[in-house]
């Protein structure tokens, strides 16, 4: 019986204790979360002046170049996943993990093959862990990604792009991550950068039309320079939703894990008491029967 | 046109630096050096190295570093694409934040 009170006790402790990190990471995820939605917002203008740019350019028809014609027969895609460093989100990593292994399985599907590119550990882990091939991983500060970071995937993809397939390269780029809506939904998504698509996106969502544009240098030289800049603002603002994402659904599975690890204890001790009480009540019991056997002899 | 004036945003990649109205913007781009006065043809230049000055509706001059980027002008609207870009005379700690 004494047993039992101890086992109940140890429960707790460690209960309590465990509680208490939910609780901390909860506090730390809920502080940062405001940051990444700020760094989110302070993107935009960039973003959206570049995208603009990007669409007027590609918009005129008689400009070809490499980044905006589709290969007829594309033969490999690169895939770049966006997941965490650190768990404790969820099933944050789990989620993009399983939205990448569809990407990957429809185009294999496809009769493409892939190149898989991997940001965060958990990633890295998961296709480390089943033997599986990767190009190249980043990993480290996922939930509060640098430029600098975005601007070296988007250069290794657009290198990789502009290779020969034969030799090695890519016709294809998609991108999975976690799209940032708001505080409650996050939804797993996956883009195709290149060939760009930018023509019917924008148009919809600007009423204006594009003037026509005097360009300097030529226009193929303009469209040389700014797409990568593109590529690297998806990449980044890709980035950016993901730690935005990431911190959100870091706060929600720990608020969760701690109001668990509150049940428990409260279970664990009314069982402890329970216990108690009985121990209490067969002491009694004994003693009384000592007693009365004692009395009648 | 004359009497129009510019209306220029400056944005660097991860973030917002400057936008104002303006009387004229000078720029060196990869091919020489350009002045964007109201009324200037809808454009879009690649920038080269070098300062872009804005000469403010109010008399001042703004003096902008800007690095590897672009520009776009379209009805008297200046748009300023730098990949880091910073103010004269920004302490360095703005430019962080």
């Amino acid at each position: 019986m004494g047993a039992q009170i101890r086992v109940y006790r140890q429960k707790i402790a460690s209960t309590q204790s465990m509680q208490k990190i939910f609780k901390a990471m909860e506090l730390i995820a809920t502080s940062r979360i405001g940051k990444a939605r700020e760094r989110v917002s302070a993107s935009l203008p960039y973003a959206n002046a570049i995208t603009r740019a990007v669409s007027a350019v590609s918009s005129q028809q008689d400009i070809e170049h490499v980044l905006t014609s589709e290969v007829e027969n594309p033969k490999r895609a690169a895939v770049l996943v966006l997941s965490s460093d650190r768990g404790m989100a969820g099933a944050y990593s789990a989620n993009i993990l399983r939205h990448a292994e569809e990407l990957l399985e429809s185009l294999h599907a496809e009769g493409k093959e892939t190149d898989i590119y991997l940001v965060g550990r958990k990633a890295q882990g998961y296709f480390d862990f089943r033997n599986r091939e990767y190009q190249e991983v980043w990993t480290g500060n996922t939930d509060a990604p640098e430029f600098l970071r975005a601007r070296e995937i988007g250069e290794r993809l657009v290198d990789s792009f502009l290779e020969d397939t034969e030799a090695g390269g890519v016709d294809e780029i998609h991108v999975v991550y976690t799209a940032f809506h708001s505080l409650v939904t996050q939804v797993p998504t996956v883009v195709r950068l290149l060939p760009l698509e930018v023509v019917e996106e924008e148009v919809s969502d600007s009423t204006e039309l594009y003037p026509l544009y005097e360009y300097e240098p030529a226009p193929e030289d303009v469209l040389d320079a700014l797409l990568p800049k593109y590529i690297e603002s998806r990449i980044f603002s890709a980035m950016l939703q993901a730690s935005a994402s990431e911190l959100a659904n870091r706060q929600r599975a720990m608020k969760s894990a701690g109001d668990n690890a509150k049940d428990l204890v409260t279970e664990y001790t009314l069982k402890m008491n329970n216990a108690r009480q009985a121990e209490i009540t067969q002491e009694l019991t004994e003693l009384i029967a000592g007693a009365d056997a004692l009395s009648a002899s | 046109m004359a009497e129009h004036e510019l209306e220029v945003e400056i944005v660097a990649e991860d973030r917002f630096v400057w936008s104002g109205p303006a009387q004229s913007v000078s720029a060196r781009t990869a091919e020489g050096e350009i002045g964007i006065l109201p009324g200037h043809t809808p454009m879009l230049a690649v920038l080269g190295d070098g300062d872009v000055v804005v000469q403010q509706t109010n008399g001042q001059t703004l003096t902008a570093h800007a690095e590897g980027g672009f520009f776009s002008v379209d009805n008297d609207r200046v748009v300023i694409v730098a990949g880091a870009a910073s103010l004269e005379g920004e302490s360095a700690g703005q430019g962080a934040a």
